[in-house]
């Protein structure tokens, strides 16, 4: 995994609460093995007609924030379906991080497992962020997960929490399961007393 | 100080602990699927081994037809594809998998549980968000993706952040007519989706405590749904009694069983009581699982949404669902029925449908898939089919189906069904279906009337 430190990017406002996984990855594009393609799925049936058309009234369609690479989110985004396709999807549109007051905690955990950084922040702060770079299309917001901060166009700083494990994973792009196989003399002498036991 | 039955389980599968609070859990089943295919993938680009076969068992599912039992008969090269892919991982790693013909394949949550593979005090894991059913025997179950798939593929273990603890009672006796679904969409409904985000769920009070382990593995199935990781009931005489003669259960109940209970002391970190008798046939109107109302009631307007995200979510939900507001739940006209997946398909509820349609025709198309196929023969055995068949259901083979549309068939666009499955998502049973979330009898009498209504 690519390390992540510092980020600035266009940050487009997603304004829906409880947005599922299904949404975010339709089913019926999960049989196709991880490739460049799933660009195209994240948010399909949102961004398409059923003919393929783009739609004009989504916002990920509309400039400047088909460039996006920050989504600012309503609450409960990635609900739902365990699929960690939808973390692909969103990495393959270029996004690397999403703002939410909450997330549904596997898309919480399978994104932090692929370097896209989930910031929850209270909800008043993200309908304020979300509000702004609403209201000026084009703002950028900047991530620094070393220092936990997400920095709004004001120059605010707001403060985040993430797992420990999680944030240096990240920050130094380490393989977990790397890390755990470390622990392996561990995982067998847990295994020979429950053996033991029985 | 006393401990949870979340706790003792936890505490018991600890292998290493940070100062953080993360551990690193030992899991004791792990299930997977189709689906987990870009594991299987990671694990190879590794060039790891899957480190406890014995422990690990493969479900074949979500590709599943309904038509056919042989992998050679799945017309879609791309979904034979995955299913050959899925039988040939198992192979790879020695790891028994109940492929398609095996007369024991499932839905992983209906034939886990009914193969006697998870039992009270387990960890238990598989990569589909719904594996918190297993929870209903007093196992610690949940759901994870991918990359955690590798990792217990790997090490058979998995790091986890100690969950929020919840208990929610359910108090009272729950009316004649009422399901175990209807407890948990009326839960979903007063929490909301959110409601245990971050959480452990443990169902108890007198009317869980009466529930058949069936309807037990109903409401955990649909913990996820409330947001929660997991929920769970504590093992009692009538899981024992459920376990017992299972192919892979114990002869007798371990005697570890009966200490698997919350302690008198113990606290959670918050707690819901819903009063039982009140709760009355529910089904979804919306594309979130909170989004439901009993059947006698109506659909909300948008404007009575508490709040102004509401508001929003709810006026966008009616639009997706083609309706109003305001209209009589029993006022809505269906295009179809589906009867299956892992949340409503057990012998029990294929038993409460087909009282319901007996010596009856239906008046729109039914699809049942029994939840495993193993369910499928005591149902057979007991006449079930012929009363789906006689009342002009179409009565097919066990797979996740309807629930996902990953196999093949879809609701189609601008179609309404009344769903026994979990999800009612924008989408979830093809793109543009509209999904009503609702008990077995209450799929069966809308199925004769060809609107939304209950039994009773």
């Amino acid at each position: 995994m690519e390390p992540f430190t510092r980020y600035t990017a266009i940050a487009a406002p997603f304004d829906q609460a409880n947005v599922d996984t299904d949404q975010i990855m339709p089913a019926r594009f999960m049989r196709r093995p991880r490739d460049e393609r799933y660009a195209t799925y994240g948010f399909h049936d949102q961004r398409y007609t059923p003919e393929g058309a783009k739609r004009p009234d989504f916002i990920l369609n509309q400039p400047p924030f088909d460039a996006a690479g920050i989504l600012v989110a309503g609450r409960n985004f990635g609900v739902g379906s365990s699929r960690e396709a939808a973390v692909y999807a969103l990495l393959a549109m270029g996004h690397r991080c999403v703002v939410a007051p909450s997330f549904g905690d596997i898309f919480f955990s399978n994104a932090l497992k692929n370097g896209l950084l989930p910031v929850r922040l209270p909800e008043s702060t993200v309908n304020a962020l979300r509000q702004a770079v609403a209201t000026s299309p084009g703002t950028t917001l900047s991530v620094d997960l070393e220092r936990q901060e997400l920095t709004g166009p004001d120059g605010t700083a707001h403060q985040f929490a993430i797992p420990g494990f999680a944030r240096e994973c990240l920050l130094r792009g380490l393989d977990e399961i790397g890390l755990t196989l470390t622990l392996a003399p561990d995982i067998a002498a847990f295994e020979a007393r429950r053996d033991a036991a029985r | 100080m006393g401990r949870t039955l979340f706790q003792k389980i936890w505490d018991q599968h600890v292998v290493q602990a940070r100062d953080d609070g993360l551990a690193l859990l030992y899991v004791d089943r792990h299930y997977f699927h189709e689906g987990s295919f870009h594991a299987f993938n990671m694990l190879r680009a590794r060039g790891l081994p899957v480190r406890r076969p014995d422990l690990t068992f493969g479900f074949g599912d979500h590709y599943a037809p309904t038509t056919a039992r042989r992998t050679a008969d799945v017309a879609d090269p791309e979904i034979r594809g995955i299913i050959e892919t899925f039988e040939a991982n198992a192979r790879a790693h020695r790891i028994r998998a109940f492929e398609l013909a095996d007369p024991d394949q499932g839905i992983v949550h209906v034939a886990g549980p009914e193969q006697g593979l998870t039992l009270p005090g387990m960890t238990v894991v598989c990569g589909d968000s719904h594996t918190s059913t297993h929870g209903a025997l007093g196992a610690l179950a949940f759901g994870i993706g991918a990359s955690e798939v590798a990792h217990v593929l790997a090490t058979q273990t998995i790091w986890q952040t100690p969950p929020k603890q919840i208990r929610c009672a359910f108090e009272g006796t729950l009316p004649e007519g009422s399901t175990a679904k209807d407890m948990a969409l009326a839960l979903i409904a007063q929490i909301g989706t959110g409601g245990g985000l971050g959480g452990a769920i443990e169902f108890a009070g007198s009317a869980v405590r009466a529930l058949s382990v069936e309807a037990r593995l109903t409401l955990c199935n649909m913990a996820i749904e409330a947001g929660a990781r997991t929920g769970m009931v504590a093992p009692d005489a009538t899981t024992a009694a459920w376990l017992a003669g299972r192919p892979h259960a114990p002869a007798q109940p371990d005697p570890a069983w009966e200490a698997l209970f919350t302690d008198a002391d113990a606290t959670f970190d918050s707690a819901v009581t819903l009063d039982a008798a009140t709760i009355r046939p529910m089904a979804t109107w919306g594309t979130s699982p909170e989004e439901a109302v009993p059947l006698s009631g109506r659909i909300p307007r948008a404007e009575e949404a508490p709040d102004e995200a509401r508001q929003k979510a709810w006026a966008r939900s009616l639009d997706y669902m083609g309706l109003q507001g305001g209209e009589a739940m029993a006022d809505v006209r269906l295009d179809r029925v589906f009867l299956g997946s892992c949340t409503n398909a057990r012998i029990e509820d294929l038993r409460a449908a087909a009282a319901v349609l007996r010596g009856r025709r239906i008046a729109v198309p039914m699809l049942v898939s029994p939840g495993s196929s193993r369910v499928k023969r005591a149902a057979e055995a007991e006449g079930l089919d012929r009363v789906f068949r006689e009342a002009g259901a179409r009565w097919e083979e066990s797979a996740c189906a309807l629930c996902v549309s990953m196999h093949g068939e879809t609701v189609g666009e601008g179609e309404r069904c009344a769903s026994t499955s979990n999800r009612n998502f924008a989408g979830r049973q093809g793109r543009g279906a509209r999904t009503h979330l609702v008990s077995p009898a209450s799929a069966a009498a809308s199925a004769l009337a060809g609107r939304l209504v209950s039994a009773a």
